[in-house]
């Protein structure tokens, strides 16, 4: 185990996990006023829709399927009564469907992006970054599911990959366990923690706007003036 | 009962001339930024026609404004958890887009003096605000405006829709009026019950409808919600932005820019008391034809001591109080009944009242002696160039009744006021027949015809000493957020020399903003 592998397997996801926390507590309190959707769907809809919907219906099934694949332990799955046969079947079929649906809704999206000219014109470097980043990362997560895992058999990210990130958490960092991981496995995980690093710089805070309070809330709302006495 | 107040405003259509004045002067002082180019606070529309955006009154395709389902208000465009659930959130299918509105442009002016000598003259060619591009124009602000292609968008506004019989738009029949609009303020504001996020809100002192800038995160109900499309989105910041009833005036005690710079001086502003726990249920009146009733019948007597004693205890001031005593909006909206709310049947309960317009009689009329005898001005109002209809589609969902009945006022008020000034005998009996006294139909003149300024907006002030510090707050408002050296609290100082700020703006001789 060298250096490198030190650095990106440990240093490196710590620095970014840092950057993502501290980077949001920034923004959000410095900067409420460009913490937005930044939709573009005012400026184009067609493609939009396409694009928007299959990307984001995708995309929640994914992330909670990273959730059950890298967060719950193999022994956990068992214990409840997803074997291994059973859980395979779901990431590759389950996962790789939604993974698909996801790269389509991306391809969708960066071409609408790229070949829509007042879109491309009203893009952010920020834009583009989380574009280019986001179909990589989708691309290799697919291309993974579907050729690694097949081509090769033998690995299991479940012994390997799994445990090293929650020990991350845990603040028992192994490099070792990654070191003999699939290389399409460990550019998915590099760019991975990349985006969480730009994540707060980029449109992508407005995962944390999903308006939940909204169901709950009553319909008008009133504001009083702030310090105001009862009589005005 | 719960007594709050509200600014609200009323348009005398019978004296809007189109103009433009309020738009241009709402613009300047309110839009001329980047990504706001397209936004009209207020516009004037001419009708019949489809407007801006296009066809905005036809809820089919927007799916603004309230409805509802089983006897139960609900958002039209859908309830709250079909915005999340059905994945709106990702695509929002009723929004309007940019094309709807217009594509803002401007033009290449420096070709015009940098060109070379050339066999024709050098033209300043139209380019986008938004791509940069040069761009053919097929649509833009006003391209309707008084009846120009009104045979082509004329038969497709949703008013004229409504109408069954054939409405023709041929010249000698062709009619037309102007139609101020901004936001309505509501009572029942429909783009607020859209917001997921909660930075829309009603001012609870005033009434004023405003987005929290630092809370929207430009999920874009509020554009759905509006059904007079009065929330625009910024395509720079990604922000809902829209009129804000020039609450910063207002809290002074001044008018609204554009009611202060209407030429024709047909705007008025006031304070209404109204019943807040009666809205919903105002709101859900079952017959969209009995909304105007309802929504009249929010609106509290200020005279009433049993009112007057509530509204104090409500937290109102005297001075609050005595506005709406002298409200001019309670006047023509409530005690003349010669103000409608726009669209009621959008159940939001807009603010901003119109006085309908009177029209000329259509000719084949006038042979029934309709000048000479005065007792024909009742029929003759069934005759009038603008069909009854058409302005009851837009004012009383299409309750020609009431409607008609403002018009028999105004036109009674005409016919005394002729009589008082010719000197002519004039039986005030008949007044009776409209509902009005002698006394009030001079009121309304001075209201309606003299329209004095001071008569025209009754304005309390905010008294915003009483709770922060008015001097240091000078140039904190408004949606720029990066207005250097307008206030003494400005955060940074212009990092621009005064030299350097004079050579960009001074041009041979003429300053430019």
């Amino acid at each position: 185990m060298n250096m490198i592998d030190q650095f990106a397997w440990v240093i490196f996801p710590y620095l970014c996990v840092a950057v993502f926390i501290v980077g949001h507590i920034f923004r959000y309190r410095y900067d409420q006023f460009n913490w937005t959707a930044k939709s573009s769907e005012f400026i184009e809809k067609k493609q939009l829709m396409l694009g928007s919907l299959l990307f984001h219906i995708g995309i929640i099934p994914v992330i909670m399927g990273h959730v059950a694949g890298l967060g719950i332990p193999k022994e956990w799955m068992n214990a409840i009564g997803v074997n291994e046969h059973l859980y395979h079947l779901g990431a590759m079929y389950g996962g790789g469907l939604f993974g698909v649906i996801t790269f389509a809704g991306m391809l969708i999206l960066t071409s609408r992006r790229i070949t829509k000219r007042t879109i491309r014109k009203l893009s952010s470097t920020s834009d583009l970054i989380v574009n280019a980043l986001l179909l990589f990362i989708v691309f290799m997560g697919v291309y993974s599911t579907f050729v690694t895992n097949n081509v090769q058999p033998d690995f299991d990210y479940r012994d390997t990959i799994s445990i090293w990130f929650r020990n991350l958490f845990l603040f028992k960092p192994e490099a070792a366990l990654m070191v003999d991981v699939p290389l399409s496995f460990k550019i998915h995980i590099i760019t991975g923690f990349l985006i969480f690093a730009f994540w707060p710089f980029t449109r992508l805070v407005h995962v944390w706007s999903v308006p939940l309070n909204y169901a709950r809330r009553s319909y008008i709302l009133y504001r009083k003036n702030r310090g105001q006495s009862a009589r005005h | 009962m719960k007594i709050k107040a509200q600014i609200a405003m009323v348009m005398n259509l019978d004296k809007c001339i189109g103009c433009h004045t309020c738009s241009v002067t709402c613009k300047s002082t309110w839009t001329n930024r980047e990504g706001a180019e397209y936004m009209w606070f207020n516009n004037v529309e001419t009708k019949p026609g489809i407007g801006y955006p296009k066809r905005w009154e036809d809820q089919e395709q927007y799916k603004g404004g309230w409805t509802l389902r089983k006897g139960k208000l609900e958002l039209k465009a859908g309830t709250k958890l079909s915005k999340i659930a059905l994945g709106k959130i990702f695509y929002n299918p009723d929004m309007p887009e940019m094309k709807d509105y217009y594509e803002p442009w401007t033009y290449d002016y420096e070709k015009l003096t940098n060109s070379g000598e050339k066999k024709h003259q050098p033209v300043a060619r139209p380019k986008s605000v938004v791509s940069g591009e040069t761009m053919d124009l097929d649509w833009g602000p006003n391209w309707e405006d008084d009846l120009a292609g009104g045979h082509i968008t004329g038969p497709k506004d949703p008013n004229i829709e409504k109408i069954e019989e054939e409405i023709k738009f041929n010249f000698e029949q062709s009619f037309m009026m102007y139609l101020p609009r901004l936001c309505e303020h509501c009572l029942n504001p429909s783009c607020v019950a859209s917001c997921p996020s909660g930075a829309m809100y009603k001012r609870d002192e005033d009434g004023i409808v405003l987005v929290d800038q630092e809370a929207c995160r430009g999920w874009r109900y509020c554009m759905t919600g509006c059904p007079y499309k009065k929330v625009y989105f910024n395509w720079k910041t990604n922000k809902a932005e829209k009129c804000t009833f020039c609450f910063p005036r207002i809290e002074a005690g001044l008018p609204t820019v554009c009611s202060e710079t209407c030429t024709g001086r047909i705007r008025y502003l006031g304070v209404l008391l109204y019943d807040a726990d009666k809205v919903l249920d105002a709101a859900s009146t079952p017959d969209e034809k009995d909304l105007y009733k309802a929504q009249c019948d929010l609106f509290l007597d200020p005279n009433d001591p049993a009112v007057i004693e509530q509204a104090r205890k409500d937290g109102l001031s005297e001075e609050w109080i005595e506005a709406a005593q002298n409200s001019p909006v309670y006047k023509l909206a409530i005690e003349y009944k010669l103000a409608f709310p726009l669209h009621p049947e959008y159940r939001t309960l807009p603010m901003v009242w119109y006085v309908p317009p009177l029209s000329p009689i259509m000719s084949h009329f006038e042979g029934k002696d309709s000048i000479q005898n005065p007792d024909m001005i009742f029929p003759a109002i069934e005759e009038m160039r603008t069909p009854i209809q058409y302005l009851a589609n837009m004012l009383t969902a299409g309750d020609t009744k009431t409607v008609k009945e403002a018009l028999q006022r105004m036109a009674m008020m005409r016919q005394y006021q002729r009589a008082q000034f010719s000197k002519k005998p004039f039986d005030d009996s008949r007044l009776e027949r409209v509902g009005l006294t002698a006394h009030q139909i001079e009121e309304m003149y001075r209201l309606l015809a003299i329209a004095k300024y001071e008569d025209r907006f009754v304005i309390p002030t905010s008294h915003k000493e009483g709770y922060m510090d008015p001097y240091r707050a000078q140039g904190m408002e408004g949606f720029g957020m990066d207005c250097d050296g307008c206030g003494p609290a400005s955060p940074k100082p212009s990092a621009k020399s005064g030299r350097e700020q004079y050579e960009e703006n001074f041009y041979g001789g003429i300053w430019r903003d």
